[in-house]
């Protein structure tokens, strides 16, 4: 995508959720996704429950508003990952 | 570290010549923010390729509808960072993200663009639900 960031996944560039095998969620930037996993920029990690809100009330405010980047940067390793789907499309 | 003015300018520029007032300072934000009578606009500028492809062109294509805000404002993060910075404690609840547009009646903000929702997307679709937001909220501008 783009001039000059070619070679980086499709969805390089695109903020969305990345569902997992377990109680985490995580919302961000895609910067790259490869055989480690998903690579993200700014992004937070929703776990079920927390701050007494479920997955879907989080998930409608981050569609809405975006979501704080409380991590500049991370990995959500492959063998985690059970979905991917665009923060702009819910 | 903001970028040279030369690169910068070719952006602002982009928005005011269609009418957007550029907020540089935090009292140029305060007196647009503190304005609450109708409906108002505020544009955080960027540098990136989708404020360049996408929001600043569909912002401008917006501004030609028959329904506009009565008041249009941008701040540009990145470059202008109190001034950008002191906008966004208007709406502190709101993650940070640039580009994006916030718009307020009667000095609420009824609705808001993340950048989420113009990556990936076209001028044309930024465009149309701008002009939806104007559609629901302003009032029709009369011809000069």
């Amino acid at each position: 995508m783009g001039t000059f960031h070619q070679g980086k996944h499709d969805l390089h560039g695109i903020t969305v959720v990345v569902e997992t095998d377990g109680p985490d969620l995580f919302v961000g930037r895609v910067d790259d996704i490869d055989d480690r996993g998903v690579i993200l920029l700014d992004a937070d990690l929703h776990r079920e429950g927390e701050a007494e809100r479920s997955r879907e009330e989080y998930l409608d405010r981050a569609a809405r508003f975006g979501v704080f980047a409380r991590h500049r940067r991370l990995v959500v390793p492959v063998d985690r990952v059970t979905g991917i789907r665009r923060l702009g499309e819910l | 570290m903001p970028y040279s003015p030369l690169i910068v300018n070719p952006m602002r520029q982009e928005l005011t010549s269609v009418g957007v007032q550029e907020l540089t300072t935090p009292e140029d934000v305060d007196a647009f923010m503190n304005d609450k009578d109708g409906t108002a606009m505020l544009v955080v500028n960027s540098v990136c390729g989708c404020a360049a492809g996408m929001a600043r062109p569909g912002i401008r294509t917006a501004l030609e509808h028959e329904r506009r805000p009565d008041r249009v404002a941008s701040v540009f993060a990145g470059q202008d960072l109190e001034a950008t910075a002191h906008a966004r404690g208007y709406f502190d609840d709101v993650p940070p993200s640039s580009p994006s547009i916030a718009f307020f009646k009667d000095g609420e903000l009824v609705w808001f663009m993340p950048r989420h929702r113009i990556e990936g997307r076209t001028a044309d679709d930024v465009a149309a639900d701008l002009r939806a937001v104007f559609d629901e909220h302003c009032a029709t501008v009369a011809a000069s």
